[in-house]
């Protein structure tokens, strides 16, 4: 490139969901943040139309929590609960592993991907332990 | 060239953040809030037989014959997570939504609906 050449401005854009989802083969990192804006928004459009609900229902009386898992609202809830305990725990692994980035630390390439493949596993291993808690009290 | 001088009254710039540090530290110490809260509830939940007084004793314990640690604690970690999740979901807004209008409107749909989520869980919380 010449001196005198002026170099064009670099476009900043936000990626679209095109852009994600088609367009780009995310890094791991990536998919772990898009989850984690997915869960989060998943478990805020839950919180008071499924998560405060059902709280109350556990906690009113012994004959509601009792009745939480019987029938076919039953396997609903199960179904439901299953997708927002994935959310919440993906949430949160991505979340302590955003607070560790925030402290410095983590922040090679290989060291990002490696807690990135963690927080994937680790918070899918956590779903299923607490969906078989769950499953059987429900 | 900024024309700061013509943003008063209805020319005013009311889109943006403006307070991007403030919300950026809140999110952080929300979320080690949560963090702490969750996994302390967590296991709880995983080292306890779970029934119907074991379930609602984790949210109405006592500590000295009376103060009511269990309601005090989830209802500060619930205020936590609905200043967590003001900061996220307005993030998310600032990012995919760049009409004004529209963009105002869903953040204060979202404070409406994070706080009638707060008023919620703790009438029902303290009135147990």
């Amino acid at each position: 490139m010449s001196e005198n050449q002026k170099k064009p401005n670099r476009e900043f854009r936000n990626l679209s969901l095109r852009n994600i989802t088609v367009d780009y083969k995310l890094p791991l990192p990536g998919k772990v943040s898009i989850l984690h804006r997915v869960s989060g928004a998943l478990l805020f459009l839950a919180l008071p139309i499924v998560l405060v609900p059902l709280f109350a229902a556990s906690v009113g009386s012994p004959e509601s929590f009792a009745n939480l898992g019987s029938g076919f609202g039953g396997f609903l809830l199960k179904l439901i609960l299953l997708v927002l305990i994935w959310g919440f725990m993906h949430h949160l692994c991505a979340g302590i592993r955003y607070l560790t980035l925030d402290f410095g630390r983590g922040l090679d390439k290989a060291d990002a991907q490696k807690s990135a493949k963690l927080v994937l596993i680790v918070s899918l291993v956590l779903t299923v332990i607490f969906a078989i808690k769950m499953f059987g009290v429900l | 060239m900024e024309h700061r001088y013509e943003q008063y009254g209805h020319k005013r710039l009311a889109v943006g953040s403006g307070y991007g540090t403030m919300d950026f530290i809140a999110q952080r110490t929300t979320a080690i809030i949560l963090a702490v809260y969750s996994i302390l509830f967590l296991l709880a939940v995983i080292f306890t037989k779970i029934d119907y007084d074991s379930w609602t004793n984790l949210f109405t314990f006592t500590w000295f014959g009376g103060f009511p640690t269990g309601k005090i604690s989830t209802t500060l970690a619930f205020l936590a997570l609905a200043y967590h999740a003001w900061v996220g979901v307005r993030d998310i807004w600032m990012d995919y939504v760049t009409c004004a209008t529209l963009r105002l409107s869903l953040q204060v749909l979202t404070v409406m609906w994070l706080v009638s989520s707060v008023v919620y869980f703790a009438s029902v919380l303290w009135s147990l």
